[in-house]
């Protein structure tokens, strides 16, 4: 009998474990050699893994533990790679609302590395905050308030947070989300 | 109307549209042929072990 190589379902992690890296290293590049790295590590150490468990969130830890042990050594001499957060540049919408995926790039990348990891996983690749918690080795409490913490400054740096209740409408919101997929 | 919606709800759901978004182009290019060869190289350099499921 030829019962499928299970190291062959790795394969179809590899789009959202692309996405997840490039959203670490913020570089397209990079987060392919990311993958790359990941893949060796996780065939070669394969029979550790207890089949049964989440293989998605087993493959996700792999890569972003060898994405900080790597930044680990290259950041040292860098000063407060973490403290970058919340500048002084908020991205405001325009007076018809339009709000630019560029924008919303620009502020995804001013959060918190531990922020923009926890709205990776849970907002855009869908994990749970079980899942999620796993790859990143944390609590599921601390997960959750992570992801609470970097919705909240992402909507601060993306000005959607004001006392006053915004004067987008839900049809307006809708055409700047639209919008932004022209770009 | 929605006017009573919370702010938050409405700014988190355009969190996430905006999240999908921005991955989306990665993700939809699926696997990039480079992953798949090395997944067959790497899976060549260590066979897999016979041992889980019980010949037949």
């Amino acid at each position: 009998m030829t019962a499928a190589d299970p190291r062959d379902a790795v394969l179809e992690h590899i789009p959202a474990l692309r996405a997840f890296a490039r959203s670490l290293t913020k570089d397209a590049v990079r987060a392919d050699d990311l993958v790359q790295e990941c893949m060796v590590k996780a065939i070669g150490n394969f029979e550790k893994f207890r089949e049964g468990t989440n293989l998605r969130a087993w493959l996700f830890t792999i890569l972003r533990n060898a994405f900080y042990s790597e930044r680990r050594k290259a950041v040292r001499e860098s000063e407060d790679p973490e403290g970058e957060i919340v500048g002084a540049l908020a991205v405001k919408p325009d007076h018809d609302g339009r709000l630019q995926m560029s924008e919303f790039n620009i502020a995804f990348q001013k959060l918190k590395a531990e922020h923009r990891e926890a709205l990776t996983l849970i907002g855009a690749l869908g994990l749970s905050y079980e899942e999620a918690a796993e790859a990143c080795e944390v609590a599921i409490g601390t997960m959750k308030s992570r992801t609470n913490r970097a919705r909240k400054e992402l909507a601060q740096l993306m000005q959607l947070d004001d006392d006053k209740p915004t004067e987008l409408t839900d049809s307006q919101t809708l055409s700047i989300v639209n919008q932004s997929g022209h770009m | 109307m929605p006017a009573d919606e919370p702010v938050e709800k409405r700014s988190d759901d355009l969190i996430d549209e905006n999240l999908k978004k921005a991955f989306s182009e990665t993700l939809d290019e699926g696997v990039p042929d480079r992953f798949k060869d090395l997944l067959a190289q790497l899976k060549q350099a260590a066979p897999q072990k016979p041992s889980e499921e019980p010949e037949k």
